[in-house]
């Protein structure tokens, strides 16, 4: 009896010791679980978007749905939350000067919408590049 | 609640008598020069504003002006929009076409470009099952393409043959107008340079380069605007006017 007792405080204290190494790194993200690998914005044009990062990971898409009827119907084109302002700023030239296409890991939108599985047809008809100047 | 996240009242500070005296004194300078005028009906409403029911935009086009055998309201219309063509004159698309009419009895020839009417009753917005075609309150009727499931009753019910169904595959659309396969789309009076307070549209502009100028961009609920001052001069006709659409683009010398 008096046994069975110990032992049983033996394997909860390693359960316990093998959850605090784990949890920190299950915090932290660092590990096993691959991270999709999401390019880069130019220093210049700016550090910090329209909403919070955690924020427009989590709602960018009920954004620039509400975004685009205003702009649809109401004819409110303002830059925040518009299609147009994410492609502006997030998508950018890769090497040889060209710009990544939609589909391609490099292209901002899909290098995280491959990783979730999310299937958009925005660029059926948008451009999934900024404007030439 | 408070009124201070309203659009366009944080400065409201106006008592009504205020304002009433504020706005009878604005009517008071607004009906003395042309030129004050000018810049109020064209001064750009701010992106963050939506349209009001307080204009309508139109288009006058004075067929005694547009010349046999010109096309650069079509050719200024493709570049705008990139209206690339695949070669299939049947199915390409078209927002703009110059017709040629033929009066049987006198011979008179007339030519004219034919484009969405921007109805006040379009008939594309009747038929449409999703509400995906519809009229702006500014009086410029569009197709909402997040919503069209591309059936083209609309392209069945226009009396004009103004719309056109994307049969292929599109890329390198501009960012200002977004077209794709599978809905149907027509002139949209060029809504973004309209937005943008440029005051006239991609056609009318390429007329006007050509030494034409047949095409007027206006407001024709301003009876101050050009638009309205030149078809108070000489009037003008609806195409089709039996049908009582009360079109929005109006021609002259047909």
């Amino acid at each position: 009896m008096r046994a069975s007792y110990v032992r049983m405080r033996l394997t909860a204290g390693a359960i316990l010791l093998a959850l605090l190494w784990v949890l920190p790194l299950m915090a932290t993200g660092e590990g096993r679980v691959p991270l999709p690998n999401i390019p880069p914005v130019p220093a210049e044009k700016g550090t910090q978007c329209v909403e919070d990062t955690d924020v427009m990971r989590r709602n960018h898409m009920e954004f620039i749905l509400h975004q685009r009827d205003d702009t649809v119907h109401r004819g409110i084109r303002t830059e925040k939350h518009s299609l147009k302002g994410c492609i502006d700023c997030h998508v950018n030239p890769i090497e040889g000067g060209s710009y990544p296409e939609y589909g391609s890991e490099e292209h901002f939108c899909s290098s995280c919408h491959t990783y979730a599985a999310v299937n958009i047809d925005c660029f059926q008809c948008h451009n999934d590049e900024p404007e030439a100047e | 609640m408070t009124t201070e996240n309203l659009p366009g009242r944080e400065n409201d500070d106006l008592g009504d008598a205020a304002r009433r005296r504020f706005v009878s004194s604005l009517a008071a300078v607004a009906a003395v020069p042309g030129v004050f005028l000018q810049t109020v009906a064209e001064a750009a409403r701010p992106a963050d504003q939506p349209v009001t029911d307080k204009v309508r935009w139109g288009l006058l086009i004075d067929t005694e002006k547009c010349n046999d055998g010109c096309d650069a309201c079509i050719k200024a219309c493709d570049e705008e929009h990139n209206l690339e063509g695949f070669g299939r004159p049947t199915t390409d698309a078209q927002w703009i076409r110059k017709l040629t009419a033929r009066d049987k009895r006198t011979g008179r020839v007339v030519t004219m470009p034919m484009l969405c009417q921007h109805c006040e009753h379009p008939p594309c917005v009747d038929v449409c099952p999703t509400g995906a075609s519809f009229r702006r309150v500014d009086g410029i009727v569009l197709v909402d393409k997040h919503t069209c499931i591309g059936c083209r009753y609309c392209m069945m019910a226009c009396p004009y043959k103004a719309r056109s169904f994307i049969h292929e595959t599109l890329h390198d659309q501009k960012p200002y107008a977004p077209r794709g396969k599978g809905t149907v789309e027509s002139c949209t009076m060029c809504v973004h340079k309209v937005d943008r307070g440029d005051g006239t549209t991609a056609c009318a502009e390429a007329c006007d380069e050509e030494g034409h100028q047949a095409i007027l961009f206006g407001d024709l609920y301003d009876p101050d605007s050009e638009i309205s001052q030149r078809m108070r001069e000489r009037g003008a006709t609806q195409i089709r006017a039996d049908l009582k659409l009360n079109t929005g683009v109006r021609y002259q010398g047909i």
